[in-house]
């Protein structure tokens, strides 16, 4: 049999790209601010995260305007959503089997 | 720590993430149970003016009956809007409470949207109720009411608590029951708006906010 942690992805091996993750999987988009309000975490903690996840195609980064200030918004992408769902079904595996 | 209890700490986070930025959870039980008293006393107060033990139009003035000024010189619109105004910022002051000790913002994208889906059958409701009013359809206000209340409860459980959505069944059923038994209409009134939110708010109380 396989062994469950195989499939557990290094990407998300934090708490704050797991939230991050959850808030997309479950918005449509989500600007900067929201993201940081939801997670309670730094500006540059929060960015480093982000970039991280948008250099291996998990999210994407669309920059619009709400009047004349920047909104930069994040989207999960296709085979962010896949990775992210075969990481919470290893998961799932890993409780089930060591019990 | 092993990696089992690592996976169910992992799933708990994600879990929780999900509902904190998707739904508005800060909705207290204890909104539930002052709205419901709100509306309690308001139906009480209006009882003698709907049985006609009081004249329910101000001064005894006498309208014509396309005048639409009528209604706001009944003693019973006042009664209506002041139960509203009571059950509605009792019920916000309690849940800006508890938004405060939960640390979220009582005016997030998840409020927003509480608020927007409630509003459309709200508003839609009161429209189609105040055209049936300048008919005379009197009878038909109560179980309009509870209708499309239901509706808003059922509509916005998307974006709260979920056992709201059981509220909102309960709500359409007292008020389709009630359109078979027109004349009745305060009762069934007090029942949904009133029971039902005191119900509804003390179980949600006990499940999640009793120490």
């Amino acid at each position: 049999m396989l062994n469950p942690i195989n499939n557990l992805n290094k990407l998300f091996d934090s708490r704050v790209r797991l939230g991050i993750m959850s808030i997309l999987m479950v918005n449509d988009n989500v600007n900067f601010n929201d993201l940081k309000e939801l997670l309670e975490i730094t500006d540059g903690n929060l960015a480093s995260h982000l970039k991280a996840l948008e250099e291996n195609n998990i999210i994407k980064v669309e920059k619009g305007f709400i009047g004349r200030k920047t909104n930069t918004t994040y989207i999960i992408t296709k085979s962010g959503e896949k990775e992210f769902k075969l990481h919470i079904a290893a998961l799932e595996k890993m409780i089930k089997t060591t019990k | 720590m092993n990696n089992q209890q690592q996976s169910l700490e992992d799933l708990h986070h994600i879990k929780k993430m999900m509902e904190r930025s998707s739904r508005f959870i800060s909705l207290s039980g204890l909104s539930g149970i002052c709205a419901g008293l709100c509306a309690l006393i308001g139906a009480w107060v209006a009882h003698p003016y709907v049985f006609g033990q009081k004249d329910f139009v101000i001064n005894g003035k006498k309208y014509f009956e396309d005048d639409y000024t009528f209604i706001l010189n009944t003693y019973l619109f006042w009664i209506a809007i002041a139960t509203f105004v009571s059950a509605f910022v009792s019920a916000f002051f309690f849940t800006w409470l508890k938004s405060k000790k939960d640390g979220m913002p009582i005016w997030g994208n998840t409020a927003k949207r509480l608020m927007i889906n409630v509003s459309i059958p709200l508003i839609v409701g009161s429209l189609f109720l105040f055209r049936m009013m300048h008919f005379g359809t009197f009878g038909l206000i109560a179980p309009g009411c509870l209708i499309f209340y239901g509706l808003g409860l059922i509509n916005a459980s998307k974006y709260t608590l979920i056992e709201i959505r059981y509220l909102g069944y309960i709500q359409i059923i007292i008020g389709i029951i009630n359109l078979w038994l027109v004349g009745y209409g305060l009762y069934f009134w007090a029942i949904g708006f009133g029971v039902m939110h005191i119900f509804y708010g003390v179980y949600m109380w006990i499940k999640y906010e009793r120490k």
